[in-house]
């Protein structure tokens, strides 16, 4: 028999994701880990859900609790999906280590009506201290590796993330500073405290177009 | 026959309306043979359909008539198993052109009173599916819970979820392919000929002559043994041990372990596999072409299926390599079909998924219970309560 585990109990961040979704909406969680936002999603949102995820532990992890995943990896396997297959694309602290972010983020509103997008911010005040001050590349909870071995290799601020956005003229529905209590805020249009007391940002998008 | 947990049966289909092959023939009041384990419900929700390989066939989970061993899949079917005949109803029949009881090569013509041999029409994969459904037909039974299946049984597999998409809640092809490669039509053919050279093939008319061609078989056999297994798994078994001598002996008898182990494995199967059959299945793989059906676009077989999928493929698999499996889950993903995937970590090749792989079976068994929460499923135990 399966264990029965409690999925109220999410990472906080992932609950702030979860938040966003509609009930009974179409999603895809791309780098879906072991599974906990979809498990989530699926029994606390009744949605119709699907992940991938690159490593192969967590792929086997989440069909072995019967989680809908393949293995894939963003930069490779979005373009198969047709466009509008999906209410929400979720991609949760995975555009920083993705070879072209910017294409992926273009998959993710092709795919989805929506995509929910959260990263760590570069711009946030202790990673500026630890370049500005110890002349160090960052090293924080969220950023814990070294330079040299590091996966993630686009990283972005949330100044930055907001003019990419704006150059796809991507619509930002809602934005969100996470910080280091892991509570969010609003962003709103002035970007300068939240860009840098952030430690993680987490955006809700839509297509221009529709 | 529904009150024992395993019945074996005969039945003749094709008796009202005959069932038209794809090349054109049409067969009529032919034999199928099958087994089934386990107990259907009332709702008629959980029967699987296991579709048997090349050299398989319908004994998944009971002793082999002829080899005295035990099923092909004892290890996942069985009470309290991976597929709990507790819980679900499980078919499996041979497929057409096999030579365990369902109409092939070996079966009588009925109308000439003698084997078909090569007057047996060339079938395909998906003739062997039209067959199964019409068992189910006769079984009275509507929509199958899964289709599951390994190499050609994923093949057959992937032709439900294609031709009979409103039948088929789940879909489960392991070490499969939606298409023969280059490769595998190679192999195939080698095997085809080491038959048809043996001169006791006698052009396959070796059963009306009273010969059996035992050495083209074996070779057969022999060169697809080596296919099933990986590189890694030959050097673990055998390395370069020599069989019971401690020097080459300077001459052609096995003095290696592992030409020994192909021998063996060659001369047991001669003896339970029929060489024209061998043909017959070995042709119907080559012909299977999914894609080209749909004119190279694959995701067009599957567009709008509500059947959910899991597609598995094993790390060390050269016959039917992962790439396979992922060109069938990107053409799922093109429909937005609901779609699993995952490639185990293993040496074992493509035999892997007739062995004992735990992650395998963590994988499956995830896949399966949630597909039967999904599909609501009356949980575990059905002949326990009733």
């Amino acid at each position: 028999m399966v264990i029965e585990k409690d999925r109220r109990m999410i990472r906080i961040d992932l609950q702030l994701i979860a938040d966003m979704v509609v009930p009974g909406s179409r999603v895809l969680d791309v780098g879906c880990g072991d599974g906990s936002l979809l498990d989530y999603l699926l029994h606390e949102k009744n949605v119709d859900g699907r992940g991938i995820e690159l490593s192969m532990d967590g792929v086997n992890a989440c069909v072995s609790q019967g989680l809908s995943v393949i293995q894939g990896d963003a930069d490779k396997d979005l373009f198969n999906y047709p466009n509008s297959a999906f209410d929400y694309v979720i991609l949760s602290q995975t555009l920083q280590a993705t070879m072209a972010p910017r294409e992926v983020l273009e998959n993710l509103l092709r795919i989805g009506k929506r995509a929910i997008v959260s990263f760590p911010n570069f711009g946030y005040w202790r990673v500026r201290a630890s370049l500005a001050l110890r002349g160090c590349m960052p090293r924080t909870k969220t950023l814990p590796h070294e330079w040299y071995d590091t996966p993630n290799i686009h990283f972005c601020t949330i100044r930055d993330f907001v003019r990419l956005c704006n150059n796809l003229e991507i619509n930002i529905e809602k934005s969100l500073a996470i910080n280091s209590r892991r509570l969010g805020s609003a962003i709103g249009s002035r970007t300068f405290a939240a860009n840098l007391m952030g430690e993680q940002a987490l955006f809700l998008l839509k297509r221009n177009s529709d | 026959m529904e009150n024992d947990p395993e019945a074996q049966a005969n039945v003749f289909l094709g008796v009202q309306r005959p069932l038209r092959l794809e090349c054109g023939v049409e067969l009529k009041n032919f034999p199928v043979a099958y087994q089934t384990y386990g107990k259907l419900n009332t709702e008629k929700s959980n029967a699987i359909l296991v579709c048997h390989a090349l050299s398989g066939d319908q004994y998944i989970a009971n002793t082999h008539p002829l080899t005295g061993k035990l099923g092909w899949w004892e290890l996942v079917v069985g009470p309290g198993k991976l597929l709990d005949t507790d819980k679900y109803f499980i078919i499996c029949s041979n497929i057409l052109g096999g030579c365990m009881g369902t109409a092939g090569p070996r079966e009588i013509n009925p109308d000439t009173g003698k084997c078909w041999g090569l007057d047996f029409p060339v079938i395909t994969i998906r003739d062997m599916v039209h067959a199964q459904a019409m068992l189910l037909d006769h079984l009275q039974i509507e929509t199958l819970f899964c289709a599951i299946g390994g190499s050609m049984g994923g093949m057959q597999v992937l032709e439900w979820a294609a031709t009979y998409p409103e039948r088929l809640c789940t879909a489960v092809p392991i070490a499969s392919a939606s298409h023969h490669s280059a490769q595998n039509i190679a192999f195939d053919e080698v095997g085809r000929q080491a038959i048809m050279a043996d001169p006791d093939w006698r052009g396959g008319n070796y059963q009306e002559e009273g010969t059996i061609p035992y050495r083209g078989l074996a070779i057969a056999r022999m060169v697809a043994h080596i296919t099933y297994l990986s590189e890694p798994s030959l050097q673990r078994k055998f390395g370069r041990r020599l069989q019971d001598r401690t020097a080459v002996t300077f001459g052609f008898d096995a003095d290696f372990q592992v030409e020994s182990y192909l021998r063996h494995q060659g001369s047991t199967f001669v003896d339970r596999f029929d060489a024209n059959s061998y043909l017959y299945i070995t042709r119907a793989m080559d012909y299977f072409d999914l894609e080209g059906r749909y004119n190279g676009v694959l995701g067009d077989a599957f567009r709008n299926t509500k059947t959910r999928f899991c597609v598995i493929s094993f790390s060390s698999d050269w016959l039917y390599p992962t790439v396979e499996s992922r060109r069938i889950v990107h053409a799922l993903n093109s429909v937005a079909a609901n779609v699993s995937f995952a490639e185990i970590e293993s040496d074992n090749g493509h035999d892997a998924f007739l062995l004992e792989e735990p992650e395998f079976w963590r994988v499956l068994s995830g896949f399966m219970d949630g597909a039967a929460e999904h599909f609501g499923l009356p949980n575990y135990a059905l002949s326990k309560t009733d």
